[in-house]
């Protein structure tokens, strides 16, 4: 397709912030005027059970919609994505597509040798970024590791979306500005996790740190 | 009823459907399909609203809640169960209120004694559909079969492609159900969770507007009067006894049910520009479907023409009942295969195209999609490949 279309899945356990991660970088990319379109694996949510979320991005009009099947990057939130089959698809590459980008968050190579000889087959770059060690590093609480993710997918594909668009769309999410409800539970989430910070401005702020740091941390990678 | 909630719902200006759909500037957002139905509640100066919740429904009825607490709403409560909700939202239309509910694929067979009744007492209520699968086996991904169960019902039916869609055809429900020569409940569906969960740009009006209030009195049946023409005729004979003329007195109304959602057709053209669209009407081949069917339609067009196909057209349906039989035929004459993508394992749209064309047998049968899964545009596309061979 001529649409110069990039197409995401993000792969995670409930509760981590993998919709809300989709959620901010759509946002984002909308932002500076291209297209994207952004779900969840549809069905119902549990913490700790394997979640996804999608994220089609386009410098043209998009119209599928669904779960994404043949993505261009995969983005594992959770190391027990791949190393205990908390995946929606076994293995959690299926459908990668070639010359395509993995993302995962760990400090160390976790990809079992066998599927990394048909990921080098396909000519995917693998990235490992240390995402819940950075977000309990800047921000206090593994709950930021959807934002490091964010940081370390714009620091990797530096064309994607510049940072400045992903930071605005935190400060919405965040902010109050925009009363968005993904869910009950969810909406729960958000709550506690602005307990912890006392202020959603002093939340904002932790996560740009993150964010930047995670985004330096993979710029070389 | 009237709107005192709180100040925020007195505030917004009243305007008419034409202002609201045609004319008021719209800026940009990125939001849900529940999210831009929950927009739309809040345009539609709606006096009650009434909850039971259901997946993938649930976040509409949610995001109503908080309107009415915010003041856009002049009452909610949540109900006991569907039946209950649907019941008692025709009581507040036969009092004269504006009303808005919604629910979803077991939530719809739950509450199905309810849908005929709406129509044959003529009252204009507006209720979403987010379409998923019931029990054949269990299911709770998109699919559209609930809608096969509504066909017959006298309800108007339209059917949302995307956020967009069901935004406007929501505020358009009110304004075609209320038309005086109409007055028939609109629902208004869309694709659970393809819709209702997925994030797009939505183009919305400014919210200080919204829709002018809800004039019962302009009603063929009075507010609450079960005691004159057309209702003691329709209700007494046929309850209290059986005899030729009861017979006749409920024909006559089924027929005034039928004959009212023809006249909507007038309406649905004016407020929602045709009861389809088609493009490329020429093609070869053409693609009929309603729903997201249409936007994986879309994509399969696209990617074609990348191939250097390009005699394959589209039809998007948009109004289900009254069916666009007139429009569908004309829109077919040239083509010599049809194909009916859809997410349901009946097939009942394309049983409705099949009864409105000649030569049905270029009609294909399907692609369809049922259990949960998307519609990749390579099934549509290999399904055309196929039936051209």
């Amino acid at each position: 397709m001529n649409r110069n279309n990039l197409d995401i899945r993000m792969a995670g356990l409930g509760g981590q912030g993998v919709v809300t991660a989709a959620h901010i970088l759509g946002t984002a990319v909308v932002a500076t005027g291209k297209y994207a379109v952004v779900n969840p694996f549809f069905g119902a949510e549990k913490r700790l059970a394997p979640t996804e979320s999608y994220v089609r991005i386009s410098s043209e009009k998009i119209y599928d919609r669904g779960e994404i099947l043949y993505p261009n990057i995969i983005m594992v939130f959770a190391p027990q994505v791949i190393t205990q089959g908390k995946s929606h698809t076994i293995p959690f590459w299926t459908g990668l597509k070639k010359d395509g980008l993995i993302i995962v968050n760990s400090a160390d190579p976790i990809i079992p040798e066998r599927d990394k000889k048909a990921l080098d087959e396909l000519n995917v770059k693998i990235v490992y970024v240390p995402a819940t060690k950075l977000a309990i590093e800047f921000t206090g609480t593994d709950l930021a590791t959807n934002m490091t993710m964010l940081g370390a997918l714009c620091g990797v594909e530096r064309q994607l979306v510049d940072l400045e668009s992903v930071m605005v769309a935190v400060e919405e999410r965040f902010s109050g500005k925009s009363k968005i409800i993904a869910s009950g539970t969810s909406a729960a989430l958000d709550e506690a996790v602005r307990k912890k910070f006392e202020k959603a401005s002093e939340m904002v702020e932790k996560n740009r740190e993150a964010i930047n740091r995670a985004f330096e941390y993979a710029k070389g990678c | 009823m009237s709107n005192t909630n709180t100040d925020i719902h007195t505030a917004q200006k009243p305007v008419s459907a034409d202002e609201m759909l045609h004319s008021a500037a719209r800026s940009r957002t990125f939001i849900t399909g529940s999210e831009a139905v929950a927009e739309a509640v809040k345009r539609a100066n709606v006096d009650m609203a009434i909850a039971y919740p259901i997946t993938p429904q649930s976040e509409s009825m949610h995001l109503t809640g908080d309107l009415y607490a915010q003041g856009y709403i002049g009452d909610y409560y949540r109900a006991e169960n569907e039946f209950a909700v649907m019941a008692a939202i025709h009581g507040a239309s036969l009092g004269g209120g504006r009303v808005f509910t919604a629910t979803s694929g077991p939530g719809t067979l739950r509450a199905m004694e309810m849908f005929p009744v709406w129509a044959g007492s003529r009252q204009p209520i507006v209720c979403a559909f987010m379409c998923r699968g019931v029990a054949l086996p269990p299911s709770i991904q998109p699919e559209t079969i609930e809608m096969a169960f509504l066909l017959d019902t006298g309800m108007i039916m339209f059917h949302a492609e995307n956020a967009q869609d069901y935004f406007d055809f929501i505020l358009a429900g009110y304004a075609i159900a209320e038309q005086p020569e109409v007055h028939l409940p609109v629902g208004v569906f869309a694709d659970g969770f393809f819709v209702t969960h997925t994030r797009e740009v939505v183009m919305l009006p400014p919210d200080d507007i919204k829709l002018n209030v809800y004039d019962p009195t302009f009603a063929p049946i009075p507010p609450f009067d079960m005691e004159h023409v057309p209702m003691r005729m329709v209700r007494d004979p046929l309850l209290n006894k059986s005899n030729f003329v009861s017979y006749a007195a409920s024909a006559s109304w089924h027929q005034e049910v039928l004959a009212a959602a023809e006249r909507a057709r007038k309406h649905i053209n004016h407020y929602m520009g045709g009861l389809i669209e088609v493009e490329n009407p020429d093609a070869d081949v053409m693609i009929i479907a309603s729903g997201t069917a249409v936007s994986q339609s879309r994509e399969a067009i696209r990617a074609m023409k990348d191939e250097g196909i390009n005699d394959v057209g589209l039809i998007k349906v948009k109004s289900v009942r009254p069916f666009p039989e007139k429009e569908i035929e004309q829109a077919t004459a040239k083509a010599s295969l049809i194909i009916v993508p859809e997410f349901n394992v009946g097939g009942w749209l394309s049983r409705e195209v099949k009864a409105s064309i000649d030569n049905n047998k270029r009609v294909a049968p399907g692609p369809r999609v049922f259990g949960g899964a998307s519609m990749p545009s390579e099934i549509i596309i290999g399904e055309i490949k196929k039936y051209r061979q």
